[in-house]
């Protein structure tokens, strides 16, 4: 085990700075490709004939790109963040991304979110609080 | 059945390709330095690895399937319906990346599949 890293101060407010980016990105991004594919059409209906055409149309859309762009920023601070800390932290510490995408689902989509899912996402950012207390990194360092 | 398929591949492929990519990075070691330079220079040592594009093109996959869920179902249905890889994420870092994962955070992976399972049956 490294007790350097363990007791270096610096470590943590790092780790906090980039699962912040990680909360912020994430959610936005996906809002944005939801957005993008609603103007798509369901994916129920899609022939596997005129597959080609539905690419072209989401590669063509802004709402995709700017949704891939977000989800770039995001996956350069989990890369990043993933270099210091392990895996099995960071993945369930980022969840509070699934609280802020309901939010913005419900406020920017005008999605109906019901009292059960509400539930649900609390239940989620529980797990993510009780993983929070862990500590970030278990191996040793390479 | 087509959401269960499109869950499988954001699921599988997703979580996949994040344990390819962690155990790359593990393999480069920890980022210090934050200038734009070494941030370039730390890139192109991440793309002569081969674990890492394994790991872009699983993700690649999930990517799309994630897309095709996103035409059927709402994002704050489909998003955290996705925190399923939370139960496969935390097996496969323990059993590939050698994580010690202690009983705490088995419990959090546990509340967080809980919370999924509730966000699932939100849709009924």
């Amino acid at each position: 085990m490294s007790n350097s890293i363990k007791s270096r101060p610096g470590v943590h407010l790092k780790t906090f700075i980039f699962l912040l980016f990680i909360a912020f990105f994430a959610p936005v991004g996906n809002v944005m490709l939801s957005k993008g594919m609603k103007g798509i059409g369901s994916a129920r209906t899609w022939e596997p004939a005129g597959f080609l055409h539905i690419l072209v149309r989401i590669l063509t859309s802004a709402y995709i790109w700017m949704g891939i762009a977000c989800l770039l920023a995001f996956f350069v601070a989990y890369m990043l963040v993933l270099t210091w800390a392990d895996y099995s932290y960071v993945q369930p510490a980022s969840a509070f991304s699934y609280a802020v995408v309901a939010f913005l689902g419900f406020f920017l989509l005008n999605e109906t979110v019901n009292l059960v899912r509400w539930s649900g996402i609390a239940v989620i950012c529980l797990g993510v609080v009780i993983v929070g207390h862990t500590h970030p990194r278990t191996t040793e360092k390479s | 059945m087509l959401e269960l398929i499109f869950l499988f591949f954001i699921i599988g492929a997703g979580t996949g390709g994040e344990l390819c990519i962690s155990h790359a990075m593990k393999a480069l070691g920890e980022v210090h330095d934050f200038r734009p330079a070494a941030l370039l220079q730390f890139a192109w040592r991440a793309a002569r690895v081969g674990w890492m594009w394994v790991g872009i093109g699983l993700m690649t996959l999930a990517f799309f399937s994630l897309l095709a869920m996103l035409s059927m179902e709402n994002v704050s249905f489909v998003v955290p319906v996705t925190a399923l890889s939370y139960a496969a994420g935390a097996v496969g870092a323990a059993v590939f990346l050698r994580e010690k994962i202690s009983p705490q955070r088995w419990l959090g992976v546990l509340v967080v599949c809980l919370g999924v399972t509730l966000v699932w049956l939100s849709r009924r």
